[in-house]
């Protein structure tokens, strides 16, 4: 077929409907001139030829139907016929099509949600060129912190990488001789930008011919998003000179609008060359190769035809060419390559996005099923009408049509409005900021995929409710319906098809409402867990006394200054200080390697425990409500000059020495050969996430190791956020060029609590779906048995029958379906939490307040929804209906 | 003489050869088919329209308005590209197919 000209002919057809009409009539019209002219020559007079000439002619209307036809597009027509009658029949039952259009959008609307959620963390590749062959390098499948020596031999001696760039973070206060901010960046190796075949936006970026050693390349460059929001598009930032923790950095180019680092989860301000590292974290990373500090995560691309797997073992053999070379300092674990971006969190986020998109699933398979009753009651109370139809001589298929027309119809008025709310939730978590002051971000935004699935979700869950009532159409007996009228179908006794959908819905609901509330009863749970401290009344200062430029020397002396600083304010009970992080905050904590105290060769295979390691000062167990358990607590004798000690916990003291009281007074070995007596053992704690299993921890006098990082815990007798002023003023009194930021610990513990929120969060929007869900089914499948069966009620009242007896035949059945549905869902639900254990915290099924909630839930979602059909089934009056009929 | 009856089919053919000798309006393709035919064939008036409309959408004919010789106003057809394409391959096929049957109907039984 010509395409062009079938388009024309279709556009003339439907575009100028009254000139197709016109021109048409005129061109019959001239056809019978001509015939009448033929015939007025062969002696006809005109107005006889004329006559003549139209009979001859036939049937003109019909003829024109025809040349219509020819035209084409007659599947069309009759599409905007039937979406017209669609329409008159959907407007003249508002309820119906409002319910089926809200239960649609809902559903496709978490169904969009939850792809935009999945596109943006795992389907989308992180925005650099060429990401398929970028692969990060991870030890022993967590792509963890490793040391700088370790790899720089790994850049120079694979064969399987064109570059290996390193990246870390750099937390800074970065001074612009305007204003003091704290400002996040990414320290990275001079090869950075090369590696990624990265071009700058603006100026130029860093090289690795910058490099020449500790702190020769004090240069930075900004990401677009910082150089927009706190340079405000100022293109004569380059050049200007700006102080990182009081040293000074030229800004010499912008990053391209769009390239957030090599994260996705953390988006960076700046960019700076990895060997000026010293000077922002106070502490030299570079030649330190037995620690973990020196780089995040190492990336780069595969060269031209070598495989991950060679790669893999490429990177083996340099591991173990190490762990030859160092045994102290490294032991090798096996190497794997990923795909750059969420690293760590690819496995917690694909079980997660799993679990969600399995649960939206459910959630648009119940509102299919609900959808597919209500259908299934609509086209029954249709009977009459498409029995009418049929006997007019209608084909069934032309019936199906219409029907499935409906079904399509409301199925895109759902998705559409579905699609809106998901398109402005994803733009809300686009901008979100979970965490206060932490540059982490989720990376979705709505877009031309997310429209095409919410239509293709639209357009099958239309077939799929919309053939519910096919089987019931295709069965219909025109004869009998219309002999016997509306009402006289029969109810039977046998499970009817939507009996099947309604249990289906129920099963799901229950499954949702059960993984709700499990989850729900998991996070209460978790939040009242023993830490190990208490979090409540307690304020966490940090105080980096790098950013305000301190040499390590001067630290100790300055961080005693700031405790008792704290003690003095009226209302704190107990201040002490912590290294690093305190327990549970950003997820972060260092691990130590130690030793028996009989062991002499201290190589890695030979580590006997590898507990946390916290640097506190005297008085922090008091500050952070850690009890002791035996022994004592630190005091500020023990310095540099007094013996090396450790206060650990009962976890350790049983994996080291046996026991708690067995503990006190005995030595073991930390990995530089240092002998440490433990003088107390203190209660057992969550470290760095609340999921992990018991863990061995140490505590070391900060004296004794001191560090410029720092958080001062503060516990007060009230509310410490009234404190926060006091201890800001107070830190300013001792060094107004100190940054110091104030969080309580149970605001901080919000990072590690995230996840399980965050699943907890979505499960119980599932659960509340699903809950009105069956609401809506249960409610429609009631109302519907109420209203076919009114006659038989007042009948029954007649005859004398007793309110609860007219409740069970009202009721009866949609209540045995919503028990027989529940208990199935309840059944599959505490199957499916074992799932949800991996990412709700202690989320059990065996909890009876779970069951009894979930069986209360079910009962009251039931009442609720039989209410109304309750109340009309009683308020039957026999003699009105009886005089009716 | 009597008229034949059409065979299915054969409608579109015939007209494409009575457009291809010359544009003509719809009144003027019935005459040119009865005088080419010898008046042999006829085709029904009010038919031959729902014909010209399909041809047209296969992008076969191509129509416009003009004036014919009485200074009536008429709807002209005449042969696209497509449409001279069409009738040739139509032709050659009618004829393979005529010349078949004609040999066919016309065998003996001594030639078996």
């Amino acid at each position: 077929m010509n395409f062009p000209a079938y388009l024309r002919s279709l556009a003339a057809k439907f575009l100028h409907r009254s000139e197709v009409a016109k021109d048409m009539e005129e061109e019959l019209r001239s056809h019978i001139q001509y015939r009448a002219d033929d015939l007025e020559r062969s002696g006809l007079d005109r107005a006889q030829a004329e006559r003549q000439a139209r009979i001859e002619f036939g049937a003109r209307e019909r003829f024109k139907e025809e040349c219509h036809q020819s035209m084409g597009g007659h599947f069309f027509e009759t599409l905007v016929q039937d979406v017209r009658f669609a329409v008159r029949i959907l407007r003249r039952s508002p309820g119906f099509t409002f319910a089926a259009v809200v239960t649609l959008a809902l559903a496709i609307g978490a169904n969009a949600v939850v792809f935009g959620i999945m596109d943006g963390l795992l389907l989308r590749p992180l925005n650099v060129p060429q990401w398929e062959t970028l692969w990060g390098t991870m030890y022993n499948t967590s792509p963890g912190w490793q040391s700088y020596p370790n790899y720089v031999d790994l850049r120079n001696r694979n064969h399987s990488f064109e570059d290996l760039a390193a990246f870390k973070f750099a937390f800074t206060g970065m001074d612009t001789g305007k204003d003091l901010v704290v400002a996040n960046g990414f320290a990275t190796s001079g090869n950075y930008f090369d590696v990624l075949r990265m071009q700058p936006y603006l100026g130029h970026v860093f090289h690795a011919s910058d490099e020449h050693g500790p702190n020769s390349a004090p240069y930075i460059v900004l990401t677009y998003a910082y150089w927009h929001s706190r340079f405000h598009d100022d293109r004569s930032v380059i050049g200007r000179v700006v102080q990182l923790n009081k040293h000074p950095f030229t800004i010499i180019g912008v990053t391209p609008p769009g390239f957030q680092g090599t994260l996705l989860f953390i988006s960076p301000d700046f960019f700076m060359p990895i060997v000026n590292q010293a000077q922002v974290d106070g502490e030299d990373f570079l030649n330190a190769r037995g620690s973990d500090h020196g780089v995040f995560e190492v990336i780069g691309h595969l060269k031209p035809g070598v495989t991950a797997a060679q790669a893999v073992a490429d990177m083996n053999a340099v591991g173990a060419y190490l762990e030859k070379t160092y045994p102290k300092e490294f032991a090798h674990q096996n190497s794997a390559l990923a795909h750059e971006g969420l690293t760590s969190f690819t496995g917690p986020a694909t079980a997660f996005v799993g679990g969600l998109m399995l649960l939206s699933g459910l959630i648009l398979l119940a509102a299919c099923a609900n959808l597919g009753s209500l259908f299934a009651a609509h086209a029954a109370d249709r009977s009459r009408e498409v029995a009418l139809r049929l006997a007019l001589g209608s084909s069934r298929n032309r019936i199906l049509r219409q029907l499935l027309t409906e079904a399509v119809l409301i199925s895109l008025a759902g998705g559409a409005l579905g699609l809106l709310g998901s398109v402005m939730l994803l733009r809300r978590l686009s901008t979100w900021q979970p965490f206060d002051g932490a540059p982490v971000h989720l990376p979705v935004s709505p877009d031309a995929r997310l429209y095409l699935v919410a239509l293709a979700l639209a357009l099958v869950s239309g077939f799929l409710f919309g053939i519910v009532p096919v089987r019931q159409v295709l069965k219909a007996n025109p004869y009998e319906i219309v002999k016997a009228g509306s009402a006289g179908r029969r109810l039977g006794r046998r499970i009817t098809v939507r009996e099947m959908l309604l249990v289906l819905q129920i099963a799901i609901c229950a499954v949702l409402v059960t993984s709700s509330l499990v989850a729900v009863r998991g996070l209460m749970r978790s939040l009242h867990s023993n830490f190990g401290f208490d979090p409540q009344n307690t304020m966490l200062v940090s105080a980096n006394l790098t950013m305000a430029g301190y040499s390590i020397d001067r630290v100790p002396a300055m961080q005693k200054r700031m405790i008792e600083a704290m003690e003095t304010i009226p209302g704190v009970e107990h201040a002490g200080l912590v290294n690093d992080y305190p327990p549970l905050v950003y997820t972060a904590g260092s691990k130590a390697n130690v030793f028996k105290d009989e062991i002499a060769d201290l190589r890695l295979s030979n580590v006997t425990a590898m507990p946390y390691r916290y640097n506190i000062s005297p008085g922090y167990f008091a500050a952070a409500g850690t009890a002791l358990l035996t022994g004592r607590s630190f005091t500020w004798h023990d310095d540099k000059s007094a013996p090396a000690v450790a206060v650990v916990n009962r976890d350790f003291a049983g994996k080291m020495f046996g026991s708690v009281s067995g503990a006190i007074g005995k030595y073991y070995k930390l990995q530089d050969g240092t002998r440490v007596q433990v003088v107390g053992v203190v209660e057992d704690g969550k470290y760095a996430v609340i999921t992990e299993e018991q863990q061995p921890a140490m505590f070391l006098p900060c004296l004794q190791s001191p560090l410029s990082q720092a958080y001062i815990v503060v516990r007060s007798h009230r509310d410490p956020q009234q404190l926060a002023a006091a201890m800001r003023s107070k830190l300013r009194e001792l060094d107004s060029g100190l940054p110091v930021d104030t969080k309580t610990w149970s605001t901080l513990l919000a990072v590690v609590l995230f996840p399980s929120r965050m699943a907890t969060a979505s499960l119980g929007v599932m659960g509340m779906l699903g809950a009105m869900l069956s609401i809506t089914g249960i409610f429609g499948m009631a109302a519907f048995s109420v209203s076919k069966r009114t006659r038989e009620f007042g009948i029954r009242v007649a005859l004398g029958a007793q309110r609860t007896e007219v409740l069970q035949a009202a009721l009866g059945r949609a209540l045995k379906l919503l028990a027989i549905g529940s208990a199935t869902g309840l059944f599959l639900g505490v199957l499916a939490t074992r799932v949800l254990a991996s990412i709700v915290y202690q989320a059990t099924p065996r909890d009876p307040i779970v069951l009894a909630g979930v069986v209360f839930a079910m009962a009251l979602l039931g009442l609720l929804a039989t209410w109304i059909p309750a109340q009309r089934a009683l308020s039957v009056d026999p003699m009105m209906l009886l005089r009716e009929e | 003489m009597d008229q034949a009856q059409l065979l299915p089919g054969t409608l579109d053919l015939l007209i494409l050869k009575a457009v291809s000798l010359g544009p003509l309006h719809g009144y003027g393709v019935l005459l040119r088919i009865g005088q080419i035919s010898d008046s042999a064939l006829l085709v029904e008036q009010g038919a031959l329209y729902p014909a010209l409309f399909r041809l047209v959408r296969q992008g076969l004919l191509k129509a416009t308005w003009g004036v014919s010789d009485n200074n009536r106003r008429a709807k002209f057809y005449e042969l696209t590209a497509a449409g001279r394409k069409r009738f040739r391959e139509e032709t050659e096929g009618w004829n393979r197919l005529a010349i078949a049957m004609t040999t066919a109907l016309a065998a003996r039984p001594e030639e078996i």
